[in-house]
């Protein structure tokens, strides 16, 4: 009796902790860039607070959401490159949303003030190895990067063209570790968000432009990447999917993508 | 069925949920890890994936051997256990056996905040003061290093192997001790002839407890290693099978993630291995 009488209590308690609730409301699916989950983050929320349509993002790669978008799996694609032509072939719309800068910085008594992309590559391939070849102090560069997946890398090493060869001393699973450790050592190099660099670390300048909001707008500054939207040219987005693509390419969403750290578009 | 009997069958209930809420996380956990953990092995092929010297999760042409985080997560292990146990032991010793008792109050309270103190924090203080120090004192180009993860991993194993050592010395009946006095041993001598002997399978569990810790901490080491997954060597950079897990996560897909399932899989088959030799010591301890 006493057991039965517990395993009721045991089961009540159980009934009374699981509740089931689940009401579908129209969304705005997005797939895509795994590098546009913050930008994209802060739009959907600021655009479910005015509206009240919720924005789900698929993080799969910018190849991925392109596929989807094309297939027509999801509302928009995001890419954080520009379409290829054969891809606009397909019927595909690419709208720029953001231009992703980084900034690669190093200790601000670090001599070197201006770098151009080739020789960045050397640098981060390892084929230049001491910072006298580059007209600073005798010691050995100290290549800081991001973890493997991480968006800023991906970006770094596709304007560089140094995908999968980079030799770092150090793979850091944040910008801010990044900044505060090239920060603490006088012969790291390191990239990092533009947006998040700080006064701890000198950006150098890449080919004579330093990085700033006009030059990544620009494009003067090279290393730097779009953040695209991409669209179907022939068939209409769903209503909740137009108001969200609106929101997000107009001036009123400028804030919100500033504060997701990238230059906005429009 | 009085009203009293009522309520304690109720009582019984709620603590049986609760004690199976434990045993049910166990599983949970368990279960989900064997589960996400195998596909990446097989696919990857057993010997490959644990014996493989090279990482590269996301490259054109992927690869995925963590013969790397393995021994480097022994070797770092190893490491802090080869300075941590000397200094904890003697450390107990002292404290149990010979600290004035305002000293001791002091020294004790001090080793429970360094016990509080979050793992984070340890990381933080490693990467602005030890890491610049060993770049510094060993004139190499970057401190951030296997070196400087054993000495982080070091002093936060301190604490459970002091405290561990010191509740097993302080169990050794008095009455050995008066006996060696008496016998005409020095203090000191009585000590580590007597006392520790005798706490021997105590004092082994505190240092199973700062292996277990040592092996399983993610976020102190994360900052202060480089997490660069070369092989192990002191003064390079390298990664842990903690900061592997932890580091490449938040971003990943596919193989790349069901991979980081299976690194999972290893470090939980390690503390599981870690926690029988423990089990082991505490029940000698007990007969």
């Amino acid at each position: 009796m006493k057991k039965i009488l517990a395993l009721i209590a045991a089961s009540l308690v159980i009934c009374a902790s699981m509740s089931g609730c689940g009401a579908s409301k129209s969304s705005v699916s997005t797939d895509g860039s795994t590098s546009m989950e913050k930008v994209i983050g802060v739009l959907g929320e600021t655009f479910e607070n005015d509206t009240g349509i919720s924005v789900t993002y698929n993080p799969t790669g910018s190849g991925s959401g392109i596929k989807a978008v094309a297939s027509g799996t999801c509302d928009i694609g995001l890419s954080s490159r520009k379409l290829k032509d054969e891809e606009k072939a397909e019927g595909l719309t690419e709208t720029i949303l953001a231009y992703d800068g980084i900034a690669i910085i190093v200790h601000p008594e670090n001599p070197v003030e201006d770098l151009d992309v080739e020789t960045i590559a050397k640098i981060y391939t390892g084929e230049i190895k001491n910072w006298k070849e580059l007209g600073g102090n005798d010691a050995e560069i100290v290549l800081i990067g991001r973890e493997a997946g991480s968006g800023t890398r991906d970006g770094f090493e596709s304007v560089t063209k140094t995908s999968d060869k980079c030799k770092y001393r150090q793979e850091l699973t944040s910008t801010g570790d990044v900044i505060t450790t090239v920060s603490q050592n006088p012969n790291a190099i390191g990239y990092a968000s533009t947006a998040s660099v700080k006064d701890t670390v000198k950006a150098v300048k890449v080919g004579g432009v330093a990085p700033s909001e006009e030059t990544i707008k620009d494009g003067s500054y090279v290393v730097q990447r779009p953040f695209v939207l991409v669209t179907k040219s022939d068939k209409k987005l769903s209503q909740s999917a137009q108001k969200f693509f609106d929101y997000a390419t107009s001036p009123k969403a400028s804030e919100a993508i500033k504060s997701a750290g990238v230059v906005p578009a429009n | 069925m009085t009203k009293n009997k009522i309520i304690e069958s109720v009582i019984h209930g709620v603590f049986l949920i609760l004690g199976l809420v434990t045993v049910g996380c166990v599983f949970l956990i368990t279960i989900y890890l064997v589960i996400s953990g195998i596909p990446a092995i097989k696919e990857i092929g057993l010997i490959d994936f644990i014996f493989g010297t090279e990482w590269a999760s996301t490259a054109a042409e992927p690869r995925y051997g963590i013969l790397p985080f393995i021994l480097t997560s022994i070797y770092g292990t190893a490491g802090a256990i080869v300075i941590g146990v000397p200094i904890g032991f003697f450390t107990a010793v002292y404290l149990s056996k010979i600290a004035k008792p305002k000293i001791k109050s002091f020294m004790e309270s001090a080793v429970s905040l360094l016990a509080g103190i979050p793992s984070v924090v340890y990381g933080l203080v490693g990467m602005l003061v030890l890491v610049p120090g060993i770049r510094k004192l060993f004139n190499i180009p970057d401190g951030a290093s296997l070196f400087a993860a054993i000495i982080v991993l070091a002093i936060m194993i301190l604490p459970s192997i002091i405290k561990v050592s010191m509740t097993a010395l302080e169990a050794v009946p008095k009455e050995y001790e008066d006996a060696s006095l008496a016998l005409g041993a020095t203090p000191v001598e009585t000590y580590f002839r007597v006392s520790v002997p005798a706490a021997k399978s105590g004092i082994a569990a505190a240092v199973v407890l700062g292996v277990g810790r040592a092996i399983g901490e993610a976020m102190a080491v994360m900052m202060v290693s480089g997490n660069v997954p070369n092989m192990p060597s002191l003064f390079q950079s390298v990664r842990f099978l903690t900061t592997a897990v932890a580091s490449e996560m938040s971003y990943s897909s596919g193989l790349q993630q069901q991979a980081l399932f299976s690194i999972a899989l290893v470090l939980f088959l390690f503390i599981m291995l870690i926690n029988a030799t423990l089990n082991f010591f505490l029940k000698k301890e007990r007969d």
